[in-house]
């Protein structure tokens, strides 16, 4: 996996995944390691973003590696009008690898055909957040035991959710049986369907929440956003079909959890925080660990 | 009475391109950089034609195209046909092929993909052919048939 770009959670193969969530395995065990020592890491976040960029800061810091960029473009040549082409030709002559947040979508993918060294894509728009798919993955493996055969049950927005359709494309390798609960106006696009149709994998499809939940080993909550509505209206009787509350996890199995991507507004109750089954915040902090996993194996180090 | 039809002579060699939807004739003529070429070329458009019901035809005295190159027009002109003229004889037939990659041809029709806000050529591979969806290397958005434009 040396020098390879991580821009689409496509780029990685079967096999890259496990490495990469065995040794998150290795890094949640022993977190600190001085293996960076020496590595300076640039983290350009055209965008602002808390928790994805102070997740891979704390990873870089763990590893004893040195960290330069920027937290806003505001404060950047970008505002002067330079190019992205010519902000990753300069940084790629200071930096061991990028990791970059641009709002534009395809922007990372420019990145790493200009860079002279290895671009980790952190979002690029609504496009693709590789490492959040990952953290995902780590979050499922670690819950379950396994990744291979489980029933994945995705509410709310599964027709813009970036973290769902990379998560599908990820979990399309390992047998998952699949459940999309969301309105009408927010169902997953066609092409993902016509992706498990074509490998042959199941897929159940439907509006209600609560039907099914008993089956499900993950169940993965998305926002439902106001301004994704073109009917106001619409969006007034969806709104809190798409809530998750604690009475409707009865009945679950003992191992499910909840995963979301965080940050959450009202789609998960904060009842739910205190159930057995809630995994989010944890999710949040595994991602410290695949971001060292994804980090020192890009640079060859592990 | 005098005969006012224009005929339009035959060419000695060359290529003609027949069957262009009449829409597209001056998108074949861009896609192919025509305005560039200095050789003798005969454009008819609207003419009748049973198929199409209006069609282009172009004809291009001592023009011989490479596949890559005449192949990029099926995206605008699908059933185009290529007849290729030696000594006034039509010598080859071709149809034309939609190729499996396009680069810098295309507009890709998400507004917040990279190529339509930095200078950068578009590049898409065809993932489907009969009813043409072309999807973007850079955003991963797929463009189809009805909103293919032409750069």
């Amino acid at each position: 996996m040396k020098n390879k770009n991580l821009v689409s959670i496509t780029d990685f193969t079967k096999e890259d995944y496990l490495r990469i969530l065995d040794l998150a395995a290795e890094f949640e065990e022993k977190p600190r390691q001085d293996i960076l020592n020496g590595y300076v890491i640039s983290t350009l976040f055209f965008e602002p973003s808390t928790r994805t960029r102070l997740s891979f800061e704390t990873a870089i810091n763990g590893l004893g590696g040195r960290v330069i960029g920027f937290s806003d473009s505001g404060a950047t040549s970008a505002s002067k009008g330079e190019t992205l082409h010519d902000t990753i030709k300069m940084v790629s002559n200071y930096a061991d690898l990028i990791v970059m947040r641009h709002p534009l979508e395809g922007s990372a993918r420019l990145a790493s055909e200009v860079s002279s060294v290895p671009i980790v894509n952190a979002g690029d728009g609504a496009n693709q957040h590789p490492t959040q798919t990952l953290l995902d993955m780590y979050s499922i493996l670690k819950t379950q035991g396994t990744l291979e055969n489980l029933k994945i049950f995705m509410v709310g927005d599964l027709k813009y959710g970036r973290t769902v359709h990379s998560l599908l494309q990820a979990m399309s390798l390992f047998n998952t049986t699949f459940y999309f609960i969301s309105p009408d106006e927010l169902k997953m696009p066609p092409t993902y369907k016509l992706h498990l149709e074509k490998i042959g994998l199941d897929f159940h499809e439907g509006k209600d929440l609560t039907e099914f939940l008993s089956k499900a080993d993950i169940i993965y909550m998305t926002r439902v956003q106001q301004e994704r509505f073109t009917d106001p209206i619409e969006y007034e009787m969806v709104k809190n079909a798409y809530i998750l509350r604690r009475e409707m996890l009865d009945g679950c199995k003992d191992t499910m959890k909840v995963l979301h991507p965080l940050p959450r507004v009202n789609e998960i109750h904060t009842d739910v925080d205190a159930s057995p089954h809630a995994y989010y915040f944890d999710q949040a902090r595994n991602g410290v660990y695949v971001r060292m996993a994804i980090l020192s194996s890009i640079l060859g180090i592990k | 009475m005098k005969d006012k039809q224009l005929s339009v002579s035959a060419i000695k060699e060359g290529t003609v391109i027949d069957h262009i939807p009449a829409p597209a004739l001056f998108k074949v003529v861009s896609i192919l950089k025509l305005d560039t070429l200095d050789t003798m070329i005969t454009i008819g458009n609207s003419l009748g034609s049973n198929k199409l019901g209006k069609k282009g035809i172009i004809k291009l005295s001592k023009v011989f195209f490479k596949d890559d190159e005449i192949n990029k027009i099926a995206l605008v002109a699908p059933c185009a046909k290529l007849n290729i003229i030696r000594d006034y004889d039509v010598v080859e037939k071709k149809v034309v092929e939609i190729p499996d990659e396009i680069v810098g041809l295309v507009k890709c029709v998400n507004p917040k993909c990279i190529t339509n806000n930095e200078k950068v050529s578009t590049r898409f591979d065809v993932v489907s052919k009969s009813e043409v969806k072309l999807k973007c290397h850079y955003c991963e958005k797929i463009t189809d048939q009805d909103n293919i434009e032409i750069l």
